[in-house]
Order: C-alpha cells, then structure tokens, then sequence
C-alpha cells in the first residue's frame, strides 16, 4: 500500500458541462449575497441562461469534436458515455426552456418565510422583487440531474440524486398564489423524498455488502461469480429500486406525483415534468443495465408488474381528474409506465440491446418537449385567483382563443400518441422495440413482452380517452360567462411554447435526424 | 421513375387546407370558393389520372412512387395505386366538391323556413380545411403501398372527421365525436401492434407492402396478427358487434361530413380486409373465414332489421349501411373473383347511394330542422324535385335493378353462392340467407319514403322550398353515376377486375377466370 494519498485524476474537459452549471450555481448564490435586490434579477437571468446554453454549448463540442468517451471518468466516479450526453444535452435544452418560464412574471412568492395571508407577506409583494434564488437553485438541480444519471457508482448516484432533489423541494413551496397547497406539495415531497432516498441507500449498503464495492461495474461483476440468491443482494436490489421508480413515479411509488405536480409553481413542474424524469429514467436504465445486469432474470419479471401497474394506474386515475395540472401528472405517470416497457426490452438473451436504448432516448426527447410546452399552456390560463386548474375553467376555451387551445390540442393529441405527431413516433419506437426483442428467440419472457405491449396499447387507448376529454370541453362545450382569463405571455413564454410546437411537428413529420441523434448515442451503449 | 401524380394529389388538398385556414377572418366566402375550385382541381387531376390508368406502366401498383421517409423503422413514402384503390379514390375525390358544395351553408347557423336555428353560427373556414385535411389523407390511405404510411392515415383522418362532428354536428355532437373517436382508436392501436409484429417477423426491414406479401409463413402467427388487422378493420366498417358508434356519429355529423364518414371512411376498412388481410395473411384469411361470413350475414340481416325500426332519419341511412357493409365484408371473404369485383364495385357504388341518400335527407332536414320521420309527409306534393332524388337515392339502397348498387348486390350474392372456397355448402347457405336482406331493405327504404314523401302535407312541411340550383347540382351528379352505373358498369369492372385477379393469386385462391384466359401474373 502506497502511504502517500493520491491526488485524484479529474478529467475537466469531459466534465466541463456539469462544472460550468454547478460553478454558475454557486455564482449565483454569491450574487444573490452580494448584489443589491434591484440588480439581482438584472445578473441571474443572463449567468443562468449563458450558463446553461454554454453548458449545452460544451456537450455539443465533446460529441462532434472528442466523441463520448469510452472509460468512466473521475477516478470511476462518473461515467460520460454516448447515453449520458443525449441526456445531458436534452436536460440541458430542456431547463434553457424552462428558465424562460420562470423568468415570467408572478409565478413565485415574494417572501416564501411570509405566513400566507398575513400582513408580512403583503409587504413582501409591495416591495417586489420576488425570490431571486430561484435562479442559483433551479442551476443546482439541473447539475443534480446531469450527475444523477450519469454517476458510475452508488454513492455518485446518490449525492446526483440528492442535489437534484433538494432544491426541487424548496422550489416547489415557492408558488405565489394558492400558497398552502403550494408549501403542502413541497412538504408531501420533501418527506416522501426523503424517504426514498433513505431507500436507495440502505439499498446501496446492502449492495456494498454483498459485492464489496459501490461501483456499478463492480456489483455486475460480483454478480457473475456469485451466489444470486443471496439475501443481501436481493433486499438491496429491491430497495434501490424502490428509491429509483418512486424518482419516475412509478407504481406503487407514484402518490407524490399528482399533489406536487398540482400545487408547485408550474414552471417548476414542468421541470420536474420534463427534466427530472429525464434524468431518473437514465439513472434507473444505468442501475439496472450496468449495475444489474447479470441479475436481469430476477428483476425483470418485476420490471414486467411495475410498467403494466404504472400504466393501468396512470391512465385509469387520469381519468377521474378534474385538475389539468393533476390530469397531467397521471399522464407523467402512464408514460413512465410506456417508458418502463422500454427498459424491460433493453435486454434480450441478457445481450444489450441499442435499439431499445436509442428507442427510449427518442421517447425521453419527445415527450420531455411536449409536456414542457403543454404546462407552459397552462401558465397562461388564468382565473384572477391564479392559473384555472379546474377542468371546467377550460370550457369553450376553442372559442375565446382558437389558437392557444388548438395548440393545447396539438400536444393532447402528442400524448396521446396520434400519427404525425412525435408522441406517435416515441410510443412506436418504444412498442417496436420490445415486440422485436420478445420476439428473439431463447428470451425467457417472449410471450410475455407481446402481453406488455398489448397492455401498453389498451393504456394508450385509455389514455387517449382523458386527453380527447379536455379537447371536448375546450372545442365542443360552450364558453362560461365568466371563464378564465388568457395572460398575455411574455415572450419567454411564447418561445417555449413555439420550441415545443415545433419539436412536436417536425419530429412527427421527419423523425429521422432524431433517430439517428438517439441511435448514435446509444450505439455505444453504456460504459460497463 | 417515380411517378409524380399521386404526391401531387396529395400536395393540392394539403396547400389548399393551409391557405384555407390562414385566409382573414370573415372572409367566408373566400374559403367555401377556394375549398371548392381546390376540390375540383383535385377531381380533374384524379380523372385524368383514372383515364390514363390502363396505360400506365408498372405492374400492379401503377403511379408508384416510393420515397425513404424514416430509414431507422424501415418506413417509405410509398404510394401507387391498382385498380381497387384506384376506383377509391376516384370515388373521394367525386364525393369531396359535392359535399362542399351540400355544406355550403352548414357553418353559417342553419335556420328552418320559419327562422328557427339548428345549428349555431361557427367557423367556417376552419370546415372546410378540415374538408380538404381529410381528401388528402383519404387519397393518402387508398394510396399508400407502404403499410406504415397506410396506418398513420389511418389514424390522423379521424381526427378532422372527429372535429367536423365534435364541432359542427347535432345536439349530442360530442358524445357522437368521442365515441367515434374512441372506438376507431382503440381498433387502430390493436393495429399497430399487428403492424410492429408484422414488421419484425417478417424480418424484412420495410414495411413495402409488395415485400411483405408472403412474408409470414408460419399460421399461428399469421392467425394473430391477422386479428389485429382485422379487429381494426371491422370496427372501421363497421361490423356487427363493433358497429354500435356508426349511427351515433352519422346521425350527429353534419350531411356531407356523414357522406364523406359513411360514404369513404368506412371504406377503409372493407378496403383493408381486402388488401391487407387478405394479401398478407392468406392462410389465417381462410381458416377464418366462415366465423367472418357468419358476421357479415348477422351484419345484413340486422342493420336491416334495425333500420326499419328506426325513428331518425340519419340513423336509419346508418344501419342501412351496416347491412350494406355486410354484404361487402361477405364478398370479400367469399373468396372468389365474382364476389370480390362485386364487392369491391359495391364500395364505389355504396358511396355515391348512401351520399346522395344522406344529402337528400339533410336537405329535408335543413328545411323542417328535425331529422324525426314522424314530423314529415306529403314533401312531394311541396317539394316534387327534392322528393324524386329522395326516392332515387332510397332506390339505389334497396338495389333496384337498373341502378348501380343492383350490380354490386348481384355479384356478391351470386359469387358467394357458387363459391367452392370453403367447402360447397357453407358460402351458399350464407348467400341465401343474406337474400332476405333484400326483401328488408324493399321495407325500410319504402316505409320511409311513403312517411316523409307520401300521405298527407304535414303543417310545417307546406312551406318547404324546392331545390335550389345548388342543392340541384349537388344530387344531379350522383343520381346521373347511379344511374349510369347501373346500367354500364364495365369501365369499373374492367379496372377493378386485374387486382382482384392479383389478390386471389396471392391469397393462393384457384381462380377460373385467370385459368381460362392463361395469364398467370
């Protein structure tokens, strides 16, 4: 044994992405101590948006110009490979979008330590200004998610998943209007949360326990030679799934998703939405790819419950929703449900299989810029309390602004997976993928992937149900008298929506070059 | 090498609907005559193509033109057209002006004689994009040789027909929508998985429609994906027991959306059994086809039965189709080349019967503004041009020899009843029973026309107007195809006849007609 301490090898060009948005967090958390209020909001919005762009910038330069590395890097701390990149490069694009939302007037709390209603909060909002944390906070979840799915070993793992979710709790308190169901979601999450995330680790212990390493290649390769019954590795096993399907509100873990997604700032759901799925669904593909799979003839018969549970309880619950906000994150949930179909096929006779993987990273893009744009909708839907949750508010909406609930249409129809649109092309890579590897011959769950995506196309058509629900009320009922209200957006919001609408159509219209982005970024697979 | 008319076919409605929907405001007129010359234009540019079809070259598919759309799945732009999709979509782009030229006030608020309002003023440009959205992708459907391009069609056309009811249909217009909606979509995802399975056990890596026939060898495969296809198809057609969303949505649908709905949508699906099933599943396609026969006989025998006791008009032309559908699905799966050519005859001729059927009846209705049987009579004795078109077009749905729809009814019925695809005696039972259908049909259509045409002038039936020259120009045209039809039926069977000879080759059928004349391809 060497006495002396190493000092570690960082790779800084590979990590520059994540470094630039954690290095402009911590700017912003010193402008935030340092500037005066009135220039604080002047310096945030420009670091947070040329931070992300930059960073996004960087992911650009490493692909065309280096290529997705082959080896982990940071001492095998953290793994950048193909996969990780499409992540990072869509999270990245996807916050930029976001960061426009909240950049948008009166979503957030003057004074979030204000008790609702009292006399300190009203001079707070006379004093204006709001909360510019925001801003430093919204950067430290986004590196959170560009860490958490690209982490090669459990610990990594878990402190990505931590900084991703801490300040997601925080900013999902900070809603301006309806603030006790606003700081009750952040509440509900944050204990739930919690909870989880003390799962992942226990978990994480007991896999240390069992292979002797936290590495994720480690725990494949103890798996190879060792004993696959073992209680240790089974209850770990078990209990970092648990803390990774309740990130993707997966049933049984997806109670949290309808009462956060409802009451926090909507910006910040559509972050959620969008970005955290993201990145959750590339850290559940890692685990069980990388880390589990030698040990894919045991989970994946889970795997198989917990996608038909999560899409029959998304699309079913949808249904009975009144809440548009709600209404949506049971459809989060019925698509993490389509996405799980996915991950179940990325195995055929225990071979890795790109197909599948490019097929979810395709869904992962499409989707996470439908919703986006569908919540940015929903900002701009207003009661004089607030934005108009209820259903009923959405009434003759086609009749008062054709254009805002035609768009609206547009991503319902994309949700619900109709041709010529890029949710059509995301749910048949998906389906596509699992019948072909079903249908390899020696695959021990064959008939049964057939049966999944059978049950897929049953949800789907449930599904479609709910969505073609809402574009009823807003075409074909008559307008209330008093109906809501539509803001004039501002032009952050007209752009996020145009971002989406044009990703959705041009993506339903020509796929390929996506496809092919998808495809080369999975052609390597994951670095084992 | 590729053939440009069909994208072109394709392209004019589209361009057309775009500037349709970005015209100002108020500038109603504007769009009913843009809308109008575009869907002429489309007409003449089908006609000539019709005319130049037995020249043209290329083996079956002729105007083929094939373009890589989405090379990772195997997806082309493919199009081409033999002669059964060819008379398809002939009979779109015939029904398309006719039914805007029938809706031509539909959107401006419908009011009765006496100044009540049917149905509230809405958009009317956004009608009539919607119109020239669905054309293309009407032509798109019958046209695509690519199975791909064929299913996203398949499923986007419902949504301007889900539109055009949701918004611009009766009072239980939504209901009407989402039902419609829902059934065809659920059909349609069944589909899609058949259309993955079908892509990845055959192996092929395209989803060329050419390629893949014969492709799947194994039956127990075959029989699955099979079903997938055809549960699609039969709610589409729709049959008995799938059929139940077709009177709801056809009698909320304005006129000519139910023309169009009726008229071609459905077509779709009698024309995937006919190319799809058929073709690319031939075993499965004949070991189910008498559980197939015996529910295109239930089909005949109880729309019929049903359509007598019906109140509504619109509903009663519905079930009337059902019965029709019927008799199509029966010839079909008959399985020989008479009952296929008079099938396939039966979905042209359906549709130019029913849409004139439809449009004479919502006529009436736009004058009494109750689409109920009860509330009329004696409309001859007001409205003699109105009521003769009635009773031509309810004529042609009871198949009067002499009109179109005989022939059709005719050759299913006779090539079913000799045919030897399925052992001797099973087909012929089913034809003879499907002939009671025909004594059916005498009741519902004449019951109807002697209520509303016959007996006494209702009160507020002593006000109607006669046609008015529009109203002359839209069911002259029909009635003339009818008619002419009826009696010279050659120029389609002679189209029609080469691809049915086609489909039984490869559905591995012995047929006489090709032995006698010795052309094997």
């Amino acid at each position: 044994m060497n006495p002396i301490m190493q000092a570690p090898t960082i790779e800084y060009g590979t990590l520059a992405p994540m470094l630039l948005v954690f290095g402009a967090a911590v700017l912003g958390v010193l402008v935030e101590a340092f500037a005066p209020r009135y220039l604080r909001k002047v310096m945030q919005v420009p670091l947070t948006l040329v931070s992300l762009g930059g960073a996004f910038a960087l992911v650009l330069v490493q692909v065309i110009m280096r290529g997705a590395p082959t080896e982990a890097v940071a001492m095998g701390a953290v793994a950048v490979d193909g996969p990780a990149l499409f992540i990072w490069g869509v999270i990245l694009v996807l916050s930029f979008v976001c960061v426009l939302l909240v950049n948008d007037e009166g979503h957030f709390v003057a004074s979030a330590a204000a008790v609702p209603g009292s006399a300190d909060e009203e001079e707070a909002e006379a004093a204006g200004g709001g909360h510019t944390e925001i801003y430093p906070l919204l950067l430290f979840a986004v590196g959170g998610m560009m860490l958490f799915p690209a982490a090669h070993d459990l610990l990594t793992m878990f402190v990505g998943l931590e900084v991703m979710s801490l300040p997601l709790y925080l900013m999902c308190g900070l809603a301006r209007r309806r603030r006790l169901l606003s700081q009750e979601s952040s509440m509900k999450y944050f204990l739930l949360g919690a909870f989880s995330s003390a799962f992942f680790l226990y978990g994480t212990a007991m896999l240390y326990g069992y292979a002797g390493t936290v590495s994720l290649p480690g725990i494949n390769k103890a798996l190879a030679g060792g004993a696959l019954l073992d209680p240790l590795l089974l209850i770990g096993f078990a209990m970092l799934g648990v803390g990774l399907l309740f990130k993707i509100g997966a049933a049984p873990f997806q109670a949290w998703k309808p009462d956060v997604y409802q009451g926090a700032p909507t910006p910040i759901t559509a972050l959620m939405a969008s970005g955290t799925l993201v990145a959750a669904m590339g850290a559940v593909l890692r685990v069980f790819w990388v880390g589990l799979g030698n040990l894919d003839w045991n989970w994946r018969p889970v795997m198989w419950a917990v996608a038909a549970l999560t899409m029959i309880v998304g699309a079913v619950l949808a249904i009975t929703q009144t809440d548009i906000k709600r209404m949506l994150a049971y459809s989060s949930i019925a698509h993490a449900g389509f996405l799980l179909i996915g991950v179940m096929a990325t195995f055929d006779k225990s071979q890795q299989n790109a197909g599948s993987l490019s097929a979810i990273l395709f869904y992962l893009l499409v989707y996470s810029f439908t919703t986006v744009g569908a919540f940015a909708i929903v900002t701009m839907v207003r009661d004089p309390g607030g934005e108009a949750g209820h259903l009923s508010r959405w009434a003759g909406l086609g009749k008062r602004s054709p254009l805002l609930a035609g768009v609206f249409a547009f991503f319902l129809l994309a949700f619900a997976g109709i041709p010529l649109t890029s949710g059509f092309f995301g749910k048949y890579a998906v389906f596509a993928a699992a019948l072909a590897s079903g249908s390899e011959s020696g695959d021990s769950l064959g008939g049964w992937m057939t049966g999944l995506v059978v049950l897929g196309v049953v949800a789907s058509a449930v599904a479609a149900f709910f969505y073609v629900r809402v574009i009823v009320l807003m075409f074909f009922s008559e307008p209330a008298a008093d109906g809501p209200s539509i803001a004039e957006p501002s032009m952050g919001t007209v752009a996020v929506i145009a971002v989406a609408a044009l990703v959705t159509v041009g993506v339903g219209l020509f796929p390929q070059p996506m496809l092919d982005v998808a495809h080369q970024a999975a052609a390597n697979l994951f670095i084992r | 090498m590729s053939s440009l008319w069909l994208p072109i076919l394709l392209a004019v409605p589209v361009l057309g609907a775009v500037v349709v929907a970005l015209l100002p405001k108020g500038a109603d007129q504007v769009a009913k005559q843009v809308t109008l010359a575009v869907s002429l234009v489309v007409l003449a540019l089908t006609l000539v193509m019709a005319f130049q079809f037995p020249s043209a070259k290329g083996d079956r598919f002729k105007f083929a033109a094939v373009y890589d759309w989405i090379p990772s799945f195997g997806v082309h732009f493919g199009v081409g057209v033999d002669g059964i999709a060819l008379v398809l979509v002939v009979l779109s782009a015939v029904l398309v002006p006719i039914v805007v030229l029938a809706s031509w006030h539909d959107a401006d608020g419908v009011r009765t004689a006496d100044g009540t309002l049917i149905t509230p003023k809405r958009s009317v440009k956004t009608y009539f994009s919607l119109l020239l959205v669905l054309e293309a992708m009407m032509i798109g459907v019958f046209a695509a040789t690519d199975i791909f391009l064929f299913y996203v069609f398949f499923e986007a056309m419902l949504i301007p027909m889900y539109f055009m009811i949701g918004s611009y249909g009766g009072a239980q217009r939504s209901y009407a929508a989402v039902k419609f909606l829902l059934y065809s979509l659920f059909g349609g995802l069944l589909m899609l998985v058949a259309v993955i399975g079908l892509y990845v056990v055959a192996g092929k890596s395209t989803f060329m429609f050419p390629e893949l026939v014969g492709a799947i060898q194994d039956p127990a495969t075959q029989k699955w994906l099979f079903a997938g296809f055809f549960i699609a198809f039969a709610i589409k057609a729709p049959l008995w027991p799938v059929h139940t969303w077709l009177p709801d949505a056809a009698a909320q649908a304005p006129a000519g959306a139910a023309v169009l709905l009726v008229g071609v949508l459905d077509k779709v699906g009698t024309f995937g059994m006919l190319r799809f099933c058929l073709e690319l599943f031939p075993d499965a396609a004949k070991a189910f086809t008498m559980p197939i026969v015996v529910l295109a006989v239930i089909s005949i025998i109880y729309g019929a039965i049903v359509a007598i006791g019906q109140s509504d008009m619109k509903r009663l032309i519905a079930y009337t189709s059902i019965s029709h559908f019927g008799f199509i699905v029966m010839g079909v799966f008959a399985m020989s080349q008479v009952a296929q050519s008079g099938a396939t005859l039966y979905m042209v001729n359906h549709g130019f019967a029913t849409g004139a059927l439809f449009l004479a009846a919502g006529f009436l209705i736009a004058r009494r503004g109750s689409p109920h049987i009860a509330d009329y009579g004696g409309a001859q004795k007001v409205a003699p041009l109105l009521a003769g078109f009635f009773l031509v077009a309810g004529l042609a749905g009871l198949s009067l020899p002499g009109l179109s729809s005989f022939v059709s009814e005719f050759m299913v019925m006779t090539g079913t009843y000799a045919s030897k695809a399925h052992g001797s005696g099973a087909l012929t039972v089913a034809a003879v029973v499907s002939a009671l259908a025909v004594i059916l049909a005498a009741v519902y259509i004449l019951w109807m026309v002697q209520r509303v045409l016959n007996g006494p002038t209702a009160e507020p039936v002593k006000a109607f107007k006669d046609l008015s020259a529009r109203e002359i120009v839209v069911l002259a045209p029909l009635v003339a195809l009818i008619i002419g039809f009826g009696f010279f039926p050659k120029p389609l069977l002679d189209v029609i006849n080469p691809a049915v000879n086609q489909t039984l080759v490869n559905v591995k059928v012995d047929n006489p007609a090709i032995a006698e004349k010795g052309a094997g391809q």
